[in-house]
């Protein structure tokens, strides 16, 4: 078995660190006045609990994926909206907006390929031990594999993210801020 | 010691960072490595880009939230923003955006020095100079280095700056302080056309020999977002290689990719008014975007006939608000190719009729739009100027216009194939028409980098490697002399020109003291009109020309002038002096008066506030 790793939380270990605090915090007024600020923090008190972030704080890079495809390609605007009334051409020309924006985001900030390199529609052989985050079977899933089947979509995978570094001045709620024009 | 060569390219719309490790002593080929430049790209977004657009925005204090315009060298900053994020909002707040600062920088007609900036902007905007707005674009670009290369900061490094070559000693030397001002004592200047070349040069490696030999004079066409700019470089044999001289620059030609974009959107948007729709301003904005993106598609694909544009409501009902419209080939074509590059003959003159609607800026804007006229203008121009010259560099006997044969082609604006494809058409239906050989393009330049790679790449040049192309100055420059005659009410007196410097003084020399001699009263501050001429290649040190007034050869540029300090009991003293001019290392003009006799030499210094 291996040694426990002689760490910081030995007796020993702490025997030698109080004596020096002892010792730096009689000869460095710097060094007490740290080690005084160290033991009213809270952080020492509460040492492992940990740190919960709103959700839109936890979840900011989220958000920050809706605001660039609302900036670039309108999305929030085009989800939103009614559709019922408009014609399919209305609809199209809008759509190309979105279309052309979205993109633009997905090619600046993702890499995205296929997860199976098959063209669809080619039989393919799923073999034993295959990745299940990137392999889904359906309809006949029965006995072991290798498995044959029809490859019916081939799936994504996000290779590279390359998301922008954004201000923590910046309310992540806002999706889009309101204009105004004065 | 430097460790890097570092071309900067300070573009009128888009500025770049190219940079060459001294000690990897070879070319790079084709892997010119280039900065990425952190900027702000949104609120609150900080991205990387190869290109920092030339955009500076100067926000209301309360316009953003605190700390959104923080980049990760200046938590703090919240007085500007420089790059893209000054371009797209800027563009929906014009009075608080300064844009084309570079061509202010050469624009003779406004004090260059004062706050001018943003143009006519309200009295609360904080307003720069637009020396002051290329001073932060060049530090925004040094800080985005010292970020990443931390032990080699900029200011210890080799960087070649380019201005175009139409730039005069003027604007050359404001270049200088604008980046003096940005924490770059130690630049060295150089053409943008040429930078092009090196560019290509260092991509083609040995292999551009069988590009270009001996005999060949290479066209170098750019045309940026807002100016187009012209030179010629010779090719000649010395000492059994070959060797490159810069024989001639054209004129500053306000016009560029940003005009085309902007005349297709005027042009959409009269079909769209007479409809009856009206575009405000954002809605302008976004159907010059999308002009620009069907502009692309059809380019890209000749079959295509016509591509849809859409501006998309500006509320939050874009589909119920979206404004259609499409672009037809046929409107590209008249509107782009043979509205900016027209089928016309070398010797038909330029049209001098006011062009409304790209003159509200305030910036001396090319009256013709026609780039292919000015190109005919600059080709016959120069050859007539070659003819009379001693020691043309090129032949032009028997010729209308210099006849080159290669063209490399630089700037965004020839992304577009078509364009290219009629630059050279044109050209050769010229050189068809005067007896010459058509000529070839020079492939493979990497349109919207090769200006700061080629800069990059003569930083390492300069340390002696590789091929060096010579050509000194441009332009011959010259002092004015009044004469003295009896004074006529409302008369000015004719001003003759004396040449100081001649064409083609290479960097690092300086010319014959011109045998003219002048009084300078001491403690009194003198001032010299100054004058340059890129077409006057013969005229030698101490030429006078008669007449300014009437001599369409000659430009006027900013002022000289200088006070000769006094010293206790010379005051008003009378000091004869002679004018020297100097072409200094890092590529700038300067003037010096020497005392007659003694040992006296006072600098002189060009004055860009004002314009006789």
């Amino acid at each position: 078995m291996e040694k426990p790793i002689q760490s910081e939380t030995s007796f020993l270990a702490r025997l030698r660190t109080a004596l020096s605090c002892f010792n730096r915090a009689l000869t460095s007024p710097d060094f007490s006045r740290q080690a005084a600020e160290l033991l009213r923090s809270p952080q020492t008190q509460a040492h492992h609990k940990p740190i919960e972030l709103p959700p839109e704080r936890a979840h900011a890079s989220g958000l920050a994926v809706l605001s660039l495809l609302q900036r670039e390609g309108r999305l929030i605007d085009f989800l939103k909206e009614d559709m019922a009334a408009f014609s399919d051409a209305e609809i199209g020309a809008a759509a190309r907006v979105v279309h052309a924006g979205c993109r633009k985001v997905f090619s600046e900030y993702f890499v995205i390929e296929p997860a199976l390199r098959d063209a669809e529609g080619a039989t393919i052989s799923v073999p034993a031990g295959f990745d299940a985050q990137r392999i889904r079977l359906t309809g006949n899933i029965a006995g072991q594999p290798p498995f044959c089947g029809m490859l019916k979509h081939h799936g994504w995978v996000a290779t590279a993210v390359r998301m922008p570094a954004i201000s923590e001045a910046l309310d992540p709620r806002v999706l889009a801020a309101a204009e105004v024009e004065l | 010691m430097s460790t890097y060569s570092i071309g900067i390219d300070l573009g009128t719309t888009n500025s770049a960072v190219s940079y060459f490790k001294l000690a990897q002593a070879e070319a790079r080929g084709s892997g010119q490595t280039m900065l990425a430049i952190p900027q702000i790209t949104s609120v609150g977004t900080v991205e990387e880009k190869l290109l920092l657009p030339s955009f500076l925005y100067l926000p209301n204090e309360q316009e953003f939230p605190a700390g959104s315009l923080a980049l990760p060298w200046d938590k703090k900053r919240k007085d500007r923003v420089v790059g893209e994020f000054a371009r797209t909002h800027g563009s929906k707040v014009p009075m608080r955006l300064v844009a084309s600062a570079k061509s202010w920088l050469c624009h003779a007609g406004v004090d260059r020095l004062s706050a001018i900036l943003p143009w006519q902007a309200p009295e609360d905007v904080h307003r720069v100079s637009p020396l002051d707005a290329a001073a932060h674009y060049l530090a925004h670009l040094r800080e985005a280095w010292d970020h990443q290369f931390q032990d080699d900061p900029l200011a210890k490094q080799d960087v070649v700056l380019t201005v175009p070559a139409s730039f005069d000693a003027a604007a050359r030397d404001l270049t200088l302080k604008a980046a003096q001002q940005a924490g770059l004592p130690n630049i060295t200047l150089i053409e943008e056309p040429q930078a092009a070349f090196y560019a290509w040069i260092e991509q083609m490696g040995e292999g551009f020999r069988k590009q270009v030999k001996p005999g060949d004079v290479v066209l170098v066409v750019d045309v940026g977002g807002g100016t187009a700019d012209f030179s010629l470089i010779a090719v000649t044999s010395k000492d059994g290689d070959v060797a490159l001289t810069r024989v001639a620059v054209g004129d500053h030609i306000l016009l560029g990719g940003d005009n085309m974009d902007l005349a297709l959107a005027h042009k959409v948007n009269q079909r769209l008014a007479a409809e009856g729709k009206k575009l405000d301003i954002w809605q302008f904005n976004a159907l010059t975007f999308a002009c620009r993106q069907a502009k692309e598609n059809l380019f890209a694909d000749s079959r295509l006939k016509k591509s849809p544009l859409v501006v998309p409501g500006r509320g939050s009902t874009l589909v119920g608000g979206a404004i259609k419209a499409e672009l037809n080939r046929d409107e590209l074509t008249g509107v782009l190719t043979d509205g900016f590059f027209p089928k016309i003959d070398v010797t038909d003159p330029l049209q001098s009729a006011r062009r409304t609607g790209l003159a509200q800026l305030g910036l001396p804007y090319a009256q013709d739009a026609g780039v292919t006229r000015h190109l005919a203008a600059f080709l016959t121009r120069q050859a007539r100027a070659m003819a009379t010259a001693h020691d043309a560099p090129v032949k032009v006997e028997g010729r209308t216009f210099v006849h080159p044969t290669a063209v490399l082609f630089n700037g965004g604006v020839f992304k577009a194939t078509p364009l290219k494809d009629r630059v050279i058409q044109v050209l050769n239906d010229w050189l068809a028409a005067d007896g010459g050989q058509p000529a070839k393009e020079l492939g493979g330049a990497e349109l919207d980098l090769a200006v700061a790679r080629g800069a990059a790449y003569y930083g390492w040049v300069r340390h002696g490697h590789g091929l060096r192309i010579r050509g000194g100055t441009a332009r011959a420059y010259y002092v004015g002399v009044e004469t003295t005659m009896p004074a006529v009410p409302g008369m000015e007196p004719p001003v003759k020109a004396l040449c100081v410097a001649p064409f083609g003084m290479e960097e690092g020399t300086q010319a014959d003291v011109p045998p003219q001699e002048f009084g300078l009263v001491v403690g009194e501050h003198t001032r010299f009109r100054f004058f340059a001429s890129s077409l006057r290649r013969g005229d030698r040190v101490g030429v006078m020309l008669e007449d300014v007034a009437g001599n369409d050869e000659l430009e006027e540029v900013a002022p000289i002038e200088t006070t000769l300090p006094a010293k206790a009991g010379n005051e008003g003293k009378l000091v004869p002096v002679n004018l020297q001019a100097v072409v200094t290392e890092i590529g700038t003009l300067e003037l010096r008066c020497l005392e007659k006799g003694g040992p006296g030499k006072w600098k002189l210094e060009l004055n860009v506030r004002m314009k006789e």
